[in-house]
């Protein structure tokens, strides 16, 4: 195929056009990130990563490498895997966790519906993504987790922007966005009664560019969804999302290939993919930083209601 | 391209807002994301939808600020929340606090953490007791740079004498504070005056749009010069076999330079010992300066801990057992005269008694006022505290991480209160 000489010309172009976005602000924004793993480290006892295997959880791992260095760094990775993932994503997750020597945690939301706690969505716009957080609480209560790391950043959503670095959680594992702790300078209060929890978001501060464009400066691999590549897709509520073969079509609803790549990753069943011919990093940092809509824009489970996303983190989501 | 100490450009702005619902500060701040071409289809087209939905007849800017569903219901802002944009020359982070007097926590929160503040005066009711307020904690938390945005010019016919009168009496309040680096510019938030392009309205200003000057603004960060200060926050020991005798004090330099080969000195021990590596991630680098999350390799292997704090041998911070400070009270439960909190300044925790509360300031009018027994929610004032150990720190004005803390309420876990050290009390 020549498609590779033609994203190799491209990519000089690009590279150039890359080179003008001004990245000084990223070395300010890792030491910041850099700070919280290590308060983490030394404010919690059972530590883990919220892995998903996308973007932002992976430049997470990439920074708790760098804060511990030359040790290992004092968490476990841990995935909530809904069932709904592409391959991709879980051969990417064990590679990494192999390499690193960490130790991965896997619970199932199937496990969650099988035992009967949580009731499975039906029809059309199913999905699995609420009941993730009925998964993640149990595997935070069975794992005696105090501390879960997430890789949630304010500039996602509107409920996020008012997010804390380090948030409380209590024992029944719940969000009160009204009386949160006060955060000031760079001192964060990790204390906490037994049986509650904190979620802890390390890039707070960092915007969807600011992760592509430390990516690239820092070399961090990613699973290949990222990049561009030929997928069988349908369009829904004005949406394009991913087909797999589990997933109902409406009647109107044609399945078609095209060439996309993913701007998030997450459940297949939720994770709106776009149009888009970048091929490298250069390319999508380009590509993002001309676009026009919100990362989350794509995200068919933020679309539910206005407040979809801080009633979901009042549960316990991510 | 703005240099920060030495050679490091800054790309990284944080700044603070504060005000009231009706004085445009959602307004400019919507201006400013949407002429900066921040805000996403998909937003507008959600608060487009949503102003609708609310029954407004105008697009409500505002509710691309307020994020939670109890705000947008009664449409006020109760939290700080966090906006991000950025242009060619810079990122951007302002943390967006709303200005009510029983919002003082907030407005701390919010300045706790800024290089510059954004003041904004309706320029019909000029200086009123909100522009002190703002004025002064900005001051209080040792904001050095502040921008008095005077809206809303177009209702007064853009009139450059109003303008004027308005600079002399902001001049008057500043210097009443001693706040450092004044600036001054005419705008119209609803109309965009000054914003991000100059006013076609105000050919009489010559200075800066919002937008240029927040760009181009030197940030003078004193804390590079000031004496090194390096609380540790963890040990690394890898204790593997490639690393087995490995020991690295792990932090973030809160001020000065560390370089390879200084003299040090571990407090509170008092022991001695020279600096033999610096490190990132492997990586070794000659010298560390004020914000670098670092690794440092000492020669000797002497006893340290997380709530330590290396400094330079010779550039000693004050210490002592009994403290001043201002307080800024979060908490319903007011801050007693006699009782213990938990207090966390940089990495380390102890507990202090409030020994005495010396005097209240109304931040309305900015005089001091005898404070009685306790300290109220939103309350500013001036406290000692006794601690079980000495303390080492630096005063908050000549250093805002190791002459800060947070007061933590045993029982509840919850922050209570934030504290700026000011050395003896007078």
């Amino acid at each position: 195929m020549d498609n590779s000489v033609c994203s190799k010309r491209n990519d000089n172009a690009m590279k150039e056009q890359t080179l003008a976005i001004n990245d000084n602000h990223l070395k300010e924004l890792e030491d910041e990130a850099i700070f919280v793993m290590r308060e983490v480290a030394s404010q919690f006892e059972k530590k883990v990563i919220l892995f998903s295997g996308g973007k932002d959880s992976i430049v997470l791992v990439h920074l708790a490498r760098k804060a511990f260095w030359p040790a290992k760094m004092p968490f476990s990775l841990l995935h909530i895997d809904t069932g709904h993932n592409f391959e991709e994503t879980l051969k990417f997750r064990d590679d990494l966790a192999n390499e690193l020597g960490v130790e991965l945690i896997v619970r199932l939301v199937q496990d969650t519906i099988d035992q009967g706690r949580v009731t499975e969505e039906r029809g059309i716009n199913a999905s699995r993504n609420k009941a993730q957080s009925v998964t993640l609480l149990d595997a935070i209560e069975e794992l005696r987790i105090d501390v879960a790391v997430g890789g949630g950043r304010r500039d996602e959503e509107k409920a996020r922007a008012k997010e804390r670095f380090f948030s409380h959680r209590n024992e029944f594992g719940q969000w009160d966005p009204k009386n949160q702790r006060p955060e000031l300078w760079n001192i964060f209060n990790g204390h906490k009664n037994f049986g509650e929890h904190f979620r802890v978001f390390p890039i707070s501060n960092w915007t969807e560019l600011d992760v592509w464009q430390y990516i690239l400066k820092e070399g961090i691999r990613l699973p290949m969804l990222y990049y561009t590549h030929r997928r069988k897709i349908f369009l829904r509520n004005g949406v394009y999302l991913a087909w797999a073969p589990f997933m109902q079509l409406k009647p109107s609803e044609k399945v078609f290939e095209a060439d996309i790549r993913c701007r998030t990753i997450g459940d297949i069943t939720c994770t709106g993919v776009t149009m888009s011919k970048a091929g490298s990093l250069e390319e999508i940092i380009s590509e993002i930083a001309a676009t026009r809509v919100t990362e989350r824009g794509g995200r068919y489970d933020d679309m539910r209601s206005e407040a979809a996303m801080e009633d979901r983190k009042k549960e316990g989501y991510f | 391209m703005k240099l920060n100490g030495e050679n490091r450009p800054i790309g990284l702005l944080r700044f603070t807002t504060a005000g009231s619902v009706d004085d445009g500060k959602s307004t400019l701040i919507g201006r400013l994301l949407y002429d900066s071409k921040s805000i996403f289809e998909d937003q507008m087209e959600h608060i487009v939808q949503s102003s609708k939905r609310l029954g407004k007849e105008e697009t409500d800017l505002s509710l691309l600020t307020d994020g939670l569903r109890a705000e947008r219901e009664q449409g006020i802002t109760i939290d700080v929340a966090y906006r991000y944009f950025a242009t060619p020359a810079r990122k951007f982070i302002i943390a967006d606090t709303p200005g009510h007097i029983q919002y003082t926590r907030n407005m701390v929160t919010g300045a706790s953490t800024a290089d510059l503040a954004v003041i904004l005066i309706d320029s019909r009711k000029g200086v009123v007791e909100q522009t002190m307020r703002h004025t002064y904690i900005a001051s209080l938390l040792d904001i050095r740079h502040i921008v008095f945005c005077i809206n809303k010019m177009d209702l007064v016919g853009y009139s450059e004498d109003v303008y004027l009168r308005l600079c002399d009496d902001l001049k008057k309040l500043g210097s009443r504070l001693g706040t450092g680096d004044l600036h001054f510019i005419p705008i119209s938030a609803k109309y965009g005056d000054n914003v991000v392009s100059p006013s076609e309205n105000m050919k009489w200003y010559g200075g800066k749009t919002f937008l240029n000057l927040i760009e181009t603004i030197e940030i003078g960060k004193k804390r590079n010069s000031g004496p090194a200060r390096f609380p540790v926050q963890t040990v690394i020991r890898p204790l593997s076999s490639e690393y087995h005798d490995y020991r690295g004090y792990a932090g973030r330099v809160a001020s000065g330079t560390f370089s390879a080969g200084d003299r040090i000195t571990v407090l509170p021990s008092g022991m001695e010992s020279e600096i033999s590596s610096i490190t990132v991630m492997g990586k070794t680098i000659s010298k560390a300066e004020a914000g670098d999350s670092v690794t440092l390799n000492l020669t000797d292997q002497i006893d340290i801990s997380r709530g330590d704090m290396i400094v330079k041998k010779g550039e000693m911070p004050e210490s002592g057992v009994d403290i001043n400070l201002m307080v800024c009270w979060f908490n319903e439960k007011p801050l007693q005269q006699g009782r213990k909190y938990l207090i966390r300044n940089n990495t380390n925790e102890t507990t202090c008694v409030v020994s005495s509360i010396n005097y209240r300031m109304n931040i309305s009018n900015l005089e001091r006022e005898t404070a009685g027994n306790d300290v109220n929610m939103n309350d500013i004032a001036n406290i000692s505290i006794r601690t079980p150990r000495p303390l080492y720190y630096d005063c908050y004005k000549n250093n805002n991480i190791t002459g800060s803390m947070i007061f933590i309420e045993e029982g509840t876990n919850e922050t209570v209160g934030a504290g700026m050290i000011c050395g003896e009390y007078d």
